[in-house]
């Protein structure tokens, strides 16, 4: 019976190589899926999925600011250290307005005296250090840096991948020359 | 005139006839390499070439303008006689095997009585280059493909032979054209239908002996990086991927008039059913090429030593039974 067994095997084996063709041949006649770049693009249901380079989420109620706080988390959360975030500064208090507000203190006022503004000034990811591991978009407490769906990361320069994710937030504050020179500097 | 007149005709025959099988040969080379790319690219749903030219139409012809514009290298220690021999030695002969293939009922360069052992005893001449280039190289990966192709060749060589010694115990000679019109018009008179046994042995031995995969050993990339040609460069070898495609057309061919019924078919027979038969063939090549792995070594000698030989030599003992009896 074995030895029926072991000459008919092979010949049912021969049944799978026609499976084989069949397979390669379906294949053959379906539509292609390369997408042929420069003429194409791929279509924006696949990019959803894509995590491209950092961006930074706009800001619920004022679209032209980004939601970021300038808390520096991701700074210290990024293993490449390539992103530059610099806070915007304590406004300066001129002595007038000083002892306007200790005057009003002496009275037993509340005083609201003005606070740094909560938002960067500079956000720069160099993205040529940047191995999009995603720890500063976990590391995010506010949830404001997402993987952007960007697929042409292209440049010629080195520093045309110092990305500038506040460059869509026109509401920004805008740096001071002091301090671009600064960040230039280091 | 008369200096003409005194070349004896048959020469001038062979002669127009070498150089149309040269330009079909060089023709036939370069749609292949173009189909066998489109075949891989569509059956694994990628375009294949496709910027040169429409479609990638002109992709062979660059090709062929980069290989032939290569520098050609002898490595050092190499024996370069033999070296630059074996893909002149893996062309020409091929050649050779289209003198006696019956495109035609009238379209045959030299119909030769011994057709059949004339093309098999030259093709042997190829597993000759293939050994050579391997040997001369100097080098491991060559050496080692060099020892594959003679063990693979020599061992497939048999069960081709006693395939087609079926055909021609059957039809009572060796002649391709005389094989040819023993068949009808129509498929069932074809000999694919009395000796299919035969045209299986003879289609496994065909991807052997022309190193298709997946019985690729001698080049397995794998394993053995290029195999045999891992040391040539630029048309050296261009030459072998010439002879590579050129076998193909000569083994589609051999099978076509073997058991195919050749340049018959139903309605008007001629070349057309010929080239249309021998292009079915070599989209089979092409299709089987990017559909099986590659074999391992031991498996190929196992096909060959325990199935294909007793099968095909079963086999002929029943035709000359047959033919005996009946």
């Amino acid at each position: 019976m074995s030895m029926i067994r072991k000459v008919l095997e092979p010949i049912g084996d021969l049944w799978s190589l026609v499976v084989g063709l069949r397979i390669t041949g379906r294949n053959f006649t379906r539509p292609q899926v390369t997408v042929h770049y420069p003429r194409e693009q791929v279509p924006t249901d696949l990019t959803d999925s894509y995590r491209g380079p950092i961006a930074l989420v706009p800001h619920p109620r004022d679209a032209t600011k980004s939601k970021c706080t300038a808390c520096m988390i991701c700074v210290g959360a990024c293993p490449s250290q390539c992103i530059t975030v610099v806070k915007a500064p304590a406004p300066v208090i001129t002595p007038e307005q000083e002892k306007t507000f200790q005057e009003a203190e002496a009275r037993g006022e509340e005083v609201e005296r003005p606070v740094a503004p909560r938002e960067p000034v500079i956000w720069i990811n160099d993205f040529s250090l940047c191995s999009l591991c995603g720890m500063c978009v976990e590391a995010c407490p506010p949830r404001c840096l997402t993987f952007s769906h960007e697929l042409n990361a292209v440049g010629t320069s080195r520093d045309a991948f110092l990305h500038n994710l506040l460059i869509p937030y026109p509401g920004s504050l805008k740096p001071t020359p002091e301090q671009v020179q600064k960040l230039q500097e280091r | 005139m008369t200096f003409l007149a005194a070349i004896p005709s048959e020469l001038i025959h062979i002669v127009i006839g070498m150089v149309a099988i040269m330009a079909f040969v060089g023709i036939h080379v370069l749609v292949l390499v173009y189909a066998e790319r489109k075949g891989a690219g569509h059956i694994q749903r990628r375009p294949g070439p496709f910027e040169v030219g429409p479609h990638g139409i002109l992709q062979p012809l660059a090709d062929a303008g980069k290989l032939i514009g290569k520098q050609l290298f002898t490595p050092t220690n190499a024996d370069p006689i033999l070296f630059w021999m074996a893909p002149v030695l893996a062309v020409f002969p091929v050649l050779l095997l289209f003198v006696p293939m019956p495109f035609g009922p009238v379209v045959t360069v030299q119909e030769v009585n011994l057709g059949l052992l004339l093309i098999l005893a030259f093709a042997g001449i190829g597993v000759l280059s293939t050994m050579l280039a391997g040997w001369a190289s100097n080098n491991k990966f060559g050496l080692l493909g060099a020892a594959r192709t003679v063990s693979q060749s020599v061992a497939y060589e048999i069960p081709l032979l006693l395939a087609v010694l079926c055909i021609a115990f059957q039809k009572g000679s060796l002649n391709l054209s005389t094989i040819v019109e023993g068949q009808g018009s129509w498929p069932w008179q074809w000999n694919i239908v009395t000796q299919p046994l035969a045209f299986l042995i003879f289609l496994v031995c065909a991807f052997a002996e022309t190193n298709r995969a997946p019985f690729d050993l001698p080049e397995a990339e794998s394993e053995l990086t290029a195999g045999f040609h891992t040391e040539y460069s630029g048309m050296g070898f261009g030459m072998f991927f010439m002879a590579e495609y050129a076998n193909m057309v000569v083994v589609s061919g051999v099978c076509t008039a073997l058991f195919l019924g050749g340049w018959k078919g139903p309605g008007i027979d001629g070349v057309w059913w010929f080239m249309i038969k021998v292009y079915a063939l070599l989209a089979l090549f092409i299709w089987v090429r990017w559909t099986y792995p590659r074999v391992r070594f031991d498996q190929l000698l196992n096909i060959n030593w325990k199935w294909l030989i007793p099968l095909a030599t079963l086999n002929l003992l029943g035709t000359v039974f047959l033919m005996k009896v009946f």
